[in-house]
């Protein structure tokens, strides 16, 4: 018995903690995109460098808490840094907006033009993000590093195996729970909300009934900026800050909101979650697991460990072909082809 | 073939701009330049055929290319005899097994027909029970083989042919993940292929990366053989050092620019030849077809016309162009380093280079691959100097002066991506128009 405990307590701490952590962080990103998807019709690349640009303002007004001894305590300064790099964010992406994107929509570009030109953006913001902070690592989290840690768990339950549970981890999950309950009451309860949704399903019956376009598309860029910040700085959080780790996720966050259903909400959390499950559970070395379940002396010798983690982004692409072949519109079918 | 004055005007402000590189930093300089402008104008031709034809968006340039790099180890390094003995019949007993089950799961998929969900997991569990055999195998030899001393080989080596086949067979390489990728996602949504060609591009550079048995890896290959002579042998022998002394130069800094002159005429033979090519293709009956399809897809299906497959045939032909002039990078380098593709200076680079030459002109993308080469190179000097004059005021040690002059080579990044949005925004059509006819 006190085996299969000691099992499930493995299994939660190296997959399933890690894993709602992550799938809340490509949750939120993958947002953004659906997003930006649902409202102005293009895959945004630099969706990415927004959240980079976003996490290292945060960061920039962390570092001046920081050294003026304002703190949250056994919570991360960030926390506090966040609403102003969110701020910041906002104001970059409207601007990118009137002076790129407005043009186009003008100009009814095919989405080709608007994805070309978010590559366009991405290369920018980039280049801003290394000027202003570099390309080196930060790390910017502070206060209490574990809710609960190993040792602590192991003395309270007694079992062999440890529970640790980082405090930006439990940050992450319950931010992305407030989050996102307040873009669905946002989105299902209130005027604006409700524009935003028709003019996602039909723009031209969304104008007739005098919905401002303008408007939503503003309000459309105000989330995004807003969630990838919120994304990024979680991620950074969690992991540490590289600018180009922002250009690599981009990967898990398309595949995450394709598998979900580019353009619906409820598919891109859902497919945050499939895909960082699914890169977890396929990097993650089994052999400790099997060793409590089966009889002794039956443990395997090798570590058990479908694919090395080097390969966790083929994981997420391996996901998204298969989406592609079988279901294109994705799980919650979202925009069709 | 032919060029209105103006656009000779742009080639020849062009071959000006080298010439000053040449007079006011060095010929060396302005040759090396000039080398990888002509691999950069193949590659932006590749797109060219991508995305100028055919409307197809290439978002993982960067892979094909590394493909090619790696057509390059595996042709032109010696075998290692020892590491195939140790591990050489594993690595193949596994890649069979890998076609096998390939083969196996397309059997089932496409038998099972009609039987819904049965069908996607019995494709799962064949493609999972082949994955495992295949790995019985392939890490005992992947372990033997990397063993062997690791730090000069440790992998199997290639078959010590000329590097020049390696262009050819680079091509092939990349023609066929092309063709895997473009399967999958052509057909689809046009965002779909940018964001498969990101991912397969992202896998094929973590591939080169860790699997140390192919090619090396991290720990790269280097000293691959040349095509052109070595410039420590030019400089022994007795006619170069002759021909050095009657021209006033130094034999080192002759043997130098006469290596780059070589690279530059055998790298331009092949963009003469791709250029030919393109050129005619586009004029063909086929490059009509191609537009007709670019500028109505449903006009051209109803005409009859097979969009899919059209698709999936300029698209794999792109990238068979993209991946020579990745085995030519490798071929100038003289060695294959898998941590230099990044996603900015291979993808998106080439796609400015099209985007400001212009898209859908032959001789616009090559244009376009000088000129974008040539302020990629010369952004930073550029960059440098400005940054310097900016804070000039300011006190040697002032932080902020100090931050800006350490920062100026990210300039070069904001600049690519201003020049990408202001083409874009104000000259759509680039600097060479596509023709009208």
């Amino acid at each position: 018995m006190e085996d299969i405990l000691n099992a499930i307590v493995l299994m939660t701490n190296f997959l399933i903690v890690p894993g709602l952590a992550y799938g809340s962080q490509l949750a939120l990103g993958a947002l953004g995109i659906t997003l930006v998807y649902g409202i102005l019709r293009f895959s945004n690349f630099a969706h990415g460098e927004t959240m980079a640009f976003g996490t290292m303002m945060t960061i920039l007004v962390t570092w001046f808490l920081q050294a003026h001894g304002i703190g949250l305590g056994p919570l991360p300064t960030a926390l506090i840094a966040l609403p102003v790099g969110a701020a910041a964010t906002v104001v970059l992406v409207l601007l990118t907006d009137k002076w790129v994107y407005c043009f186009y929509r003008r100009q009814k570009s095919p989405p080709v033009i608007f994805l070309i030109a978010s590559i366009g953006v991405m290369f920018l913001m980039n280049g801003i993000v290394r000027f202003i902070i570099g390309p080196k690592d930060q790390v910017f989290t502070d206060g209490e590093r574990f809710i609960i840690t190993a040792g602590e768990f192991k003395q309270l339950s007694g079992l062999r195996e440890g529970l640790a549970i980082k405090t930006t981890q439990g940050i992450t999950v319950i931010t992305a729970i407030v989050v996102v309950a307040a873009l669905f009451w946002f989105l299902n309860k209130t005027r604006t909300g409700k524009s935003m949704r028709a003019y996602s399903d039909n723009e031209d019956l969304a104008l007739l009934s005098g919905i401002n376009p303008d408007r939503v598309v503003m309000v459309a860029w105000i989330f995004t900026a807003v969630l990838a910040t919120i994304a990024g700085t979680l991620y950074g959080l969690d992991k540490s800050f590289k600018p180009f780790v922002y250009l690599q996720i981009l990967l898990p966050l398309f595949a995450s909101a394709i598998v979900g259903g580019l353009g619906n909400p409820l598919g891109a959390i859902a497919g945050g979650f499939v895909i960082a499950f699914s890169e977890v559970s396929f990097t993650f070395a089994y052999r400790k697991f099997l060793a409590y379940l089966v009889p002794d002396g039956w443990a395997p010798d090798g570590l058990v460990q479908l694919l090395s983690t080097d390969y966790k982004f083929a994981v997420s692409f391996v996901i998204l072909v298969l989406v592609l072949l079988v279901k294109p519109t994705g799980i919650f079918s979202g925009k069709s082809l | 073939m032919t060029l209105s004055l103006r656009n000779t005007g742009l080639f020849a402000v062009m071959a000006l701009m080298i010439v000053l590189v040449g007079v006011m930093q060095s010929w060396s300089l302005a040759f090396a330049i000039v080398n990888l402008c002509l691999i950069s104008a193949i590659m932006a031709l590749g797109v060219n055929i991508q995305w100028g034809y055919a409307g197809l968006l290439n978002v993982g340039v960067m892979g094909f290319a590394a493909l090619g790099g790696l057509a390059g180890v595996l042709i032109s390094t010696e075998p290692v005899a020892e590491a195939w003995s140790a591990g050489g019949t594993g690595i193949i007993i596994s890649l069979i097994i890998a076609v096998i089950t390939i083969a196996m799961a397309t059997l089932v998929y496409t038998r099972l027909k009609g039987t819904g969900k049965m069908r996607i997991w019995a494709t799962i569990l064949v493609a999972f029970i082949g994955y495992f055999i295949a790995r019985i195998f392939f890490e005992p030899a992947v372990e033997a083989i990397e063993s062997v001393e690791p730090a000069r080989t440790g992998f199997l080596g290639g078959f010590g042919l000329p590097i020049i086949l390696a262009w050819i067979v680079g091509g092939v390489l990349a023609a066929g993940a092309a063709w895997v990728v473009g399967k999958i996602s052509l057909g689809l949504r046009s965002d779909y292929l940018a964001i498969a060609t990101l991912g397969i591009s992202e896998i094929i550079v973590a591939i080169l990366k860790n699997e140390d048995w192919l090619a090396r890896g991290v720990k790269n290959v280097s000293g691959l053989p040349r095509p052109v002579p070595y410039e420590i042998d030019l400089q022994r022998s007795e006619w170069f050092q002759g021909w050095a002394t009657s021209l006033g130069a130094t034999p080192v800094e002759l043997s130098s620019i006469f290596v780059k002159l070589s690279y530059a005429s055998l790298f331009a033979v092949v963009l003469l030849i791709v250029l030919w090519l393109s050129e005619r293709a586009l004029n063909s009956p086929w490059g009509r077809m191609m537009r007709a399809i670019r500028d109505n897809e449903t006009a051209a299906n109803a005409m009859g016309k097979d969009v899919t497959a059209r698709h999936l045939q300029v698209f794999v032909l792109g990238c068979a162009v993209i991946g020579v002039a990745g085995a030519m990078l490798t071929t100038l380098d003289g060695q294959f380093t898998p941590a230099s593709y990044q996603p900015l200076r291979f993808t998106f680079l080439i796609w400015v280079m099209v985007i400001v030459g212009g898209s859908g002109n032959n001789w616009g993308a090559v244009l376009g691959g000088f000129l974008i080469w040539f302020f990629w190179i010369e952004a930073e000097p550029i960059g440098l100097w400005l940054m310097d004059v900016i804070t000039a005021g300011m006190a040697e040690d002032n932080p902020l002066r100090i931050h800006l002059l350490e920062s100026a080579a990210h300039m070069r990044l904001m600049t690519m991506g201003l020049i990408l949005l202001l083409v874009l925004r104000f000259t759509p059509q680039g600097l060479i128009p596509e023709r009208r006819r």
